[in-house]
């Protein structure tokens, strides 16, 4: 972790964090240092233990062994004193949709004893910084889905917390609108000094961070930057469409010496320059080859490279382990 | 990566001790109060049942049960305390229904994940469902006039003042059992046990006297009897009842044939709504 050297001193620090739900291991030995003022991203399927650990982290959730202290307290001993230095947002809606807006905001300000001659104007810039300063008087039930995570973020930034969790802060998002949640987040950089600890399952939005962990099966699989990450990894990903996937594997392993794989339905190959290798393929590979694509690495790879495993696939084989974590309620209607 | 801070005026939090947890009773109060105003609709709903068990199950049984023996009492008058409760018993329940619902809805994490104590959650919570049950109340108390009985301030400040405490109690025991519910449909199976029985017992509809046996232990067990008992006790002062009457109507609660004095009546119920509050509290305290 030489990166570390880099950053301010670290505000976040977990060691050997565990957490077991009666047979399952949610968390297996995850360790952590956050520096002040990263944008540090956890990158994992559902059922990572993402949410386990970001629950740890925000005194949510005692762990079984291990410890972990946040802005300088412990997360298990200190929880007062760390949840008044943080902020969350969290994956499903806590706004009182029957509020407005501000009175969201006002309750939330109460409740974390900002000081009333405060509270006013800081109110009025969380609520400008979202862009719903002129729907402060809405009830929130009125907002769209976009409007209600810019208020979660606007409410989880209004106590001025050293560090704002955001669990996956953009899921059931659309597109254009995840895109905007994210020019909040880096403005909101820029404005205040506050390090941001965020999950996701988009390899995209990991993009946004400074550091990354990789994290599968309750274990941190690699911790660095996206470019040393993708760098790391160092080739092309050849993806093919063959009539035989079996036979094609094996003759990419007996000719080219090349570990291939199926992953979402292609056989998939790393080689050091992917454009190059294309037409000795299909020279020499001896199956048809329907189609073809050759792509620069991109966080996707440097998971499967990792773990194995797209996390789409990883998703669609992951057992819902987090079912009894208290992030994990399902919203039913 | 750039280190320089920048400085944005953040905020001070105030901080620790007493001040918070009074702060926090009070936001959470506030938002109860917020929330019942702005729903308009429940508070006209929630008065259409007492209202029909006045107006109508009352006047039907009138005719049955006749103006009271000799004391002329109207039996819609002998039930007004015991539709009092019934709002305030409605009311009540639902606030702490809502509970359940913010837990379902997200935002009991919210309040959760605040550095702020559990206890004082769940204390601003029951005074806040006792507050809007107590309006409620308020709002029938002034068809008072409608049952024959008087607009006295001395009365008034006494009905309040019972209907305030049983409120109390009654939300301190819908948080004890929320604390133990996650779904909003489990909940209403558990008032519908809870709820109608401890109303038919509490005396509401009719008089605690010449019961049977197993009906009057079941009515003494029923905490809500001994707030329904001052309520129509003052309520027949005030009318001006013949002692007759009111030993009938009115007979009081006794155990092992000594009449509990009003007094006790109003702690009992006073004490059981602080001791019920603070099992709530412990019990949420443990769950999450």
């Amino acid at each position: 972790m030489d990166t570390m050297l880099e950053l301010g001193a670290p505000v976040i620090v977990a060691k050997d964090l565990r957490k077991r739900y009666g047979d399952v291991e949610a968390v297996r030995g995850v360790d952590l240092a956050v520096g002040t003022g990263e944008t540090f991203g956890f990158l994992g399927p559902n059922g990572a233990g993402k949410t386990t650990t970001i629950s740890i982290l925000c005194t949510l959730l005692s762990p079984s062994s291990g410890a972990a202290a946040v802005a300088g307290f412990d997360v298990v001993s200190q929880r007062l004193e760390v949840r008044r230095r943080i902020g969350l947002v969290f994956q499903e809606p806590t706004l009182d949709e029957y509020l407005t807006a501000e009175e969201n905001l006002r309750f939330h300000a109460e409740l974390y004893g900002v000081p009333k001659p405060e509270t006013a104007p800081r109110v009025e810039q969380v609520l400008r910084m979202v862009g719903l300063w002129e729907r402060r008087a809405h009830v929130v039930s009125t907002f769209s889905g976009g409007m209600k995570r810019r208020l979660e973020i606007a409410r989880g930034l209004l106590h001025s917390p050293r560090v704002l969790f955001l669990d996956e802060p953009t899921v059931g998002l659309d597109p254009q609108t995840r895109a905007h949640i994210w020019n909040y987040i880096e403005e909101l950089k820029e404005r205040e000094a506050v390090t941001i600890f965020l999950t996701t399952h988009y390899m995209d939005e990991a993009e946004h961070c400074d550091r990354i962990a990789i994290i599968d099966g309750g274990q941190i699989a690699a911790l660095d930057t996206p470019e040393a990450l993708k760098a790391n990894v160092g080739q092309d990903r050849v993806e093919i469409r063959t009539a035989d996937d079996d036979a094609a594997i094996a003759t990419l392993g007996d000719r080219f010496g090349l570990e291939a794989s199926v992953a979402e339905g292609a056989v998939r190959v790393y080689v050091p320059h992917g454009a190059e290798f294309v037409p000795t393929l299909f020279a020499e590979l001896g199956v048809p080859i329907l189609s073809v694509n050759v792509a620069a690495p991109t966080l996707d790879d440097v998971f499967m490279a990792y773990t194995g495993r797209t996390i789409r696939d990883a998703e669609a084989t992951s057992t819902e382990r987090l079912g009894s974590s208290p992030f994990m309620r399902r919203r039913r209607r | 990566m750039s280190t320089t801070a920048i400085e944005i005026a953040p905020v001070r939090l105030a901080g620790g001790g007493w001040r918070d947890d009074w702060r926090t009773v009070r936001v959470v109060w506030k938002r109860e109060l917020i929330r019942f105003r702005r729903n308009r609709i429940r508070i006209v709903t929630s008065l259409a049942q007492p209202i029909l068990f006045l107006f109508v199950l009352g006047t039907g049984l009138s005719s049955l049960v006749g103006t009271s023996r000799s004391s002329g009492i109207d039996y819609r008058t002998f039930v007004f305390p015991g539709v009092l409760t019934m709002t305030v018993l409605f009311t009540a329940t639902f606030s702490a229904v809502s509970i359940v619902w913010d837990r379902e809805f997200g935002f009991l994490r919210e309040m959760l994940v605040a550095p702020a104590r559990r206890g004082a959650i769940i204390v601003g919570k029951a005074v806040g469902g006792a507050t809007v049950a107590t309006m409620q109340g308020c709002i029938m108390l002034a068809l008072a006039g409608l049952v024959h009985i008087p607009y006295s301030i001395p009365l008034f400040v006494v009905l309040i003042f019972e209907m305030a405490l049983a409120a109390f109690m009654l939300t301190a025991f819908g948080l004890m059992l929320a604390s133990g519910i996650q779904q909003v449909e489990s909940f209403q199976v558990v008032v519908q046990f809870f709820v109608m029985p401890m109303f038919f017992l509490a005396g509401a509809l009719f008089p605690l006297a010449g019961l049977p046996v197993w009906l009057s232990i079941l009515t003494r067990l029923d905490p809500l009897a001994y707030a329904v008992d001052p309520m129509r006790r003052a309520v027949f002062l005030a009318v001006g009842v013949p002692p007759a009457a009111m030993h009938a109507l009115v007979p009081g609660i006794s155990w092992f044939g000594w009449r509990v004095p009003t007094a006790l009546e109003v702690l009992i119920v006073g004490v059981l709504g602080v001791t019920l509050t603070v099992i709530a509290a412990f019990r949420f305290a443990k769950t999450e």
